[in-house]
């Protein structure tokens, strides 16, 4: 729980500086691109032949490996972007300057208002169409895993002991060793730690990735997202049901084939060399290190991979990452290289969006943002009363914490989405308000983040320190005010700024819900990206999302941030 | 608790302890029992020291007296009245600090007196006080992380003492500073003590330092370990301020080294860890470095084969929790003898000073099938076997029947670590198997 990775454990700090703005202006620019793009091959779409998704509970096998192929091709994915770009970010001072801002930005933006934008242009790069569909919809949950596991890999590679590093230096290890004998290895448990939450986070897009309609437009692939879309749609409670036993299913799967066996062979790149607690197990990982049949292909791939790091070696220019060396000849071209993108984004945006959008449309929307913030707002209060003491008493209890956990880990990884039509019906039947009622949907996929954390923090306070509240006969109130509360401060907070980003994402699904025709909607910018999505308005999908991302963005650097730091600075047990 | 615990002790003992026996629960459903039978007083102006290695329960009775557990069976007394949980005028200093890192130093002092609820004038005064008393003076407003060590074990005093306490619990109070730091803080405690300065009582030291022992208090109960129970109790009559050059402080240093040494059979219960002859011997792990640097220096001069080991200590600044594993190691593998707090080495042990590498590997090797019954049935088990590898779970099992989980685990990690050094079997930890063959 304590790996959490935040967009600033290492790395800048403080007030947002300008690398900042430019990462926002690129990442602007991106959005309107895409957009622009989308735009011209709205057409053919429409023809798209789709194969059609049946409730048979007996498709749903089919359905399941489908969806976890999709999520396992974007977990492989995001592995690539994470030794690429964390590692150019790691390496090069230079591009570090703005490559880790963009990072930050990206993992602001509201994925899923994204997806409309993206899908169309996936659909228009590919030659076949189907396939097309499967590239856009790995891709949006690609942006749903790939940003923490890049964020955690950075901040290893960052944190490498110099000593190590000299190490590989002094033996002359080419940069491409250097990277699969150090980096890596050294990296490997919180990368793994990151992809394990990303893989639970994925769900939640899985099931808008499948099934998703731009305009008029209704793509659907075959997997448990659609077969849950299509649930909702007909009303099928049942189907729903089913959807959820083969989620759980697939859950557990991977969980004991790929992410156990992982974590226990992961075990050895722990840099720490005490051993302390007992070493994570996997039958999986037994049975595999044990089998001969096994052994013998490890040890043939571990020859081939042996060749490659020769071949590298062998080449005339080693793979070599940029030195430390200042050049102002480079500097000056990287400003200007930069400079133009910027410009040109700059350009792009106000093309796209000045025709069809006037003032008051941007005026509406960030009053319609600022709905939405005051929900998060309250949301994560309510939520934080409720799971702080209960995640202190957990914390506090070993036995506890060992059932509790992983009863949160699977309630996190449990896509909310398939809560909605509940809520639906109860605000039909009883004529509830939907701007009160939709919003705990909001937190409910996220609140477990702060749980999380909260126990993490309660159980890392030292035996000594409650003895010492004991023997000083501190309880009731002041034993909170004094030692719970300011104890899991730190682990509070970061547990809550991943609760506080991840509601505003939630809020385009949860501020509209649908369960047959029924259809509830609350005010908010959620709700705003989502009816500019249904009606196909690419302007206001990029002023909706631009606008989101700036919310998130301003929070997190006025608020959150500087409470982490606090947190970091006064709180932290050493 | 009520106001009438709070006066001054009469009739009754400052606290007593009757019979205790403390066990844990242990994962197959039996007990592991930490404490055995174990009775002490503590009468007014006294300090009582308990004194013996990790695995001896002093820390566990330490909590039992401050209530912050209850005894299997026994009882605690505190002024007559037994105690049933953390009780008003008994106060702890701890081996970490176990400062809050959130609070100032005299946010840290005052926490207790606000538990007290008293009035903020009285907190104030007294927190002032107590600052004063330890020479805190100007700290107040520091955090515990601006300190060091030696100023915050200081903090960790005038915490305890704010309360007006009648006992104060020490738990190897300075075990964590640098030597120096450490006897500042002991004179300047024994300093305050002798004036009666502070408003305890009576003190309760737990440590491992036979020197800080011998010190401190006015009488010292010497623990066995596995199950921790009271050998010894030694009174200490030198008189106060002690000098560590005294012949007498030497003389009753010795005298404790001695019976904490003392051979099995003579005394009943106090070597359960050495030397058993079969092999449900509980071993400490010891590193072969260690083993090869004592041997050495104990053959060098000026000791020439024989060394005291009150010296040995101080020449290798060694505690006795690293100094009585690696000699009962020695003597288990008859590569010395100890008797009369004196460590001798055998014809094995002059060998293996004088010789190579190999030759060491080879006489290790030869010891260890000969004198430790484990290695020589792992050996014979790898042997026996056609594919000569075994896990480590069937040794485990076969341990787990005469020890705890935990005693099994640390026996086999020193077996695998002597068997390594020695070349005669090796162990896989990713397959969790030995074996005889050398890894690829």
């Amino acid at each position: 729980m304590a790996q959490n990775t935040t967009a600033w454990s290492t790395g800048s700090r403080g007030a947002p500086s300008r690398f900042d703005v430019i990462a926002i202006l690129l990442v602007v620019g991106l959005l309107a691109f895409l957009g622009a793009a989308s735009r011209g091959v709205m057409a053919p779409i429409t023809t798209l032949d789709v194969s059609p998704v049946t409730l048979d509970p007996s498709a749903l096998p089919h359905y399941a490996a489908r969806t976890t192929l999709r999520m396992f091709a974007a977990l492989g994915l995001s592995l690539l972007f994470t030794f690429t770009y964390a590692t150019w970010a790691a390496k090069s001072r230079r591009a570090e300057k703005i490559l880790v801002p963009i990072l930050d930005i990206l993992q602001s933006v509201p994925i899923l208002g994204f997806i409309s934008l993206t899908i169309v242009f996936f659909m228009s790069l590919a030659p076949g169409r189907v396939l097309g569909a499967e590239f856009a919809a790995v891709f949006v949950i690609f942006t749903s895993q790939a940003w923490n596991m890049a964020f955690s890999f950075y901040q290893s590679l960052r944190t490498v002991p110099k000593e190590l590093t000299e190490a590989t230096r002094s033996f002359r290890l080419s940069g491409w060793a250097r990277f699969w004998r150090l980096d890596v290895p050294f990296a490997m448990p919180p990368l793994i730690w990151n992809m394990m939450m990303s893989m639970s986070g994925g769900w939640f897009f899985v099931v808008a990735s499948e099934a998703f309609s731009v305009g008029s437009t209704t793509i659907t692939l075959p997997g448990i997202g659609s077969y849950i879309a299509l649930a909702i749609e007909q009303k099928n409670i049942a189907a729903v049901g089913y959807a959820i036993v083969a989620m759980f299913t697939v859950i557990l799967l991977y969980d004991q084939l790929f992410f156990r066996p992982l974590v226990a062979w992961a075990d050895r790149f722990r840099f720490e060399q005490e051993i302390t607690a007992p070493p994570p197990s996997s039958w999986v990982f037994k049975v595999l290190t044990r089998s001969a049949f096994v052994d013998g292909w490890r040890r043939r791939l571990r020859r081939g991979w042996a060749n490659t790091a020769a071949i590298v070696k062998a080449a005339p220019t080693p793979l070599r990452f940029e030195t430390r060396a200042h050049s102002h000849r480079i500097d000056i071209v990287a400003v200007v290289a930069v400079a133009a993108l910027v410009a040109i984004s700059v350009w792009k945006t106000a093309a796209f969006l000045a025709p069809e959008l006037s003032w008051a449309d941007i005026g509406s929307t960030f009053a319609q943002g600022a709905v939405t913030m005051i929900r998060v707002f309250v949301l994560i209060a309510l939520a934080s009363i409720l799971w702080v003491p209960i995640g202190v008493y957990v914390g506090l209890r070993p036995g506890v914490a060992r059932v509790v956990q992983p009863i949160a880990q699977f309630m996190a990884a449990f896509p909310t989405n398939l809560l909605f039509p509940v809520a639906v019906m109860c605000i039909v039947t009883w004529k509830l308000n939907a701007n009160v009622w939709l919003s705990p949907l909001m937190i409910l996929g996220t609140q477990w983040y702060i749980l999380f954390n909260v126990i993490a923090g309660a159980s890392a306070i030292p035996g000594e320190m409650r003895a010492v509240a004991s023997n000083l006969r501190v309880r009731g109130w002041l034993w909170w005010r004094r030692i719970a509360l300011p104890a899991v401060f730190p682990y509070y907070v970061t547990g809550a700024l991943t609760a506080s980003g991840g509601s505003w994402n939630a809020s385009i699904a949860a501020e509209v819900a649908n369960w047959g025709e029924e259809h509830v909607e609350a005010t908010g910018l959620g709700a705003y990206i989502t009816d500019a999505t249904t009606a196909g308005d690419f302007h206001r999908i990029v002023l909706g999302v631009v606008t989101m991302s700036l919310y998130v963005l301003l929070i997190n650097r006025l608020l959150w941030r500087p409470l982490y730091y606090y947190a970091e600075r006064k709180f932290r047990l050493a | 608790m009520t106001e009438q615990t709070h006066s001054a002790p009469t009739a009754h003992q400052l606290l007593e302890i009757r019979n205790i026996r403390q066990t844990f629960p242990r994962g197959d459903g039996n007990e592991l029992l930490v404490l055995d039978d174990v009775s002490l007083t503590l009468r007014p102006g006294e300090i009582v020291g308990l004194l013996g290695r990790s695995g001896s329960g002093k820390s566990t009775l330490l909590r039992l007296i401050a209530g912050l557990a209850a005894p299997t069976s026994g009882a605690v007394r505190y002024l007559g009245t037994p105690v049933d949980g953390p009780a008003e005028g008994i106060a702890m200093v701890f081996q970490s600090f176990a400062l809050f890192p959130w609070l100032t130093v005299y946010e840290n002092v005052t926490l207790g007196l606000e538990a007290l609820e008293l009035p903020r004038d009285e907190i104030r005064r007294r927190s002032l006080a107590a600052i004063d008393l330890i020479g805190l003076d100007g700290f107040e407003s520091a955090y515990p992380r601006e300190l060091s060590g030696g100023m915050r074990q200081r903090v960790g005093f005038a915490r305890a003492l704010v309360v007006h306490p009648n006992i104060l619990l020490m738990d190897e109070p300075f075990s964590a500073l640098d030597v120096l730091t450490a006897e500042t803080l002991r004179t300047d405690f024994l300093d305050l003590w002798s004036d009666g300065k502070m408003p305890i009582q009576g003190v309760v030291l737990v440590t491992h330092n036979i020197e800080e022992a011998v010190q401190m208090c006015d009488r010292i109960l010497v623990f066995s370990t596995n199950p921790g129970r009271i050998v010894t109790s030694i009174d200490v009559t030198i008189p106060r301020p002690r000098n560590r050059q005294d012949a007498s402080f030497a003389a009753l240093v010795e005298r404790i080294y001695v019976e904490m040494t003392a051979k099995p059979g003579r005394s009943a219960h106090r070597f359960e860890r050495t030397l058993g002859a079969g092999i449900d011997t509980i071993l400490s792990h010891v590193s072969s470095n260690l083993i090869a640097g004592l041997i050495e220096t104990v053959a060098a001069a000026p000791f020439l084969g024989k060394a005291d080991l009150p010296e040995i200590a101080s020449e290798l600044s060694l505690e006795i929790d690293e100094l009585f594993p690696v000699s009962e190691t020695l003597q288990m593998m008859r590569l010395a003898d100890i008797e009369g707090g004196d460590l001798r080495l055998t014809q094995e042990g002059m060998t293996f000073a004088d010789s190579a590498v190999d030759e060491r590997k080879r006489l290790f090797a030869r010891l260890l099938l000969q004198h430790v019954p484990l290695a020589a049935h792992i050996k014979r088990v790898l042997d026996e076997r056609t594919t000569h590898s075994a896990p480590k779970s069937r040794f485990l099992d076969e341990l787990e029947d005469h020890m705890s989980p935990q005693a099994a685990e640390e026996t086999l990690r020193a077996i695998i670590s002597w068997a390594r050094y020695a070349e005669v079997f090796a162990y896989d930890d990713t397959t969790t198997s030995f074996s005889l063959e050398n890894p690829t």
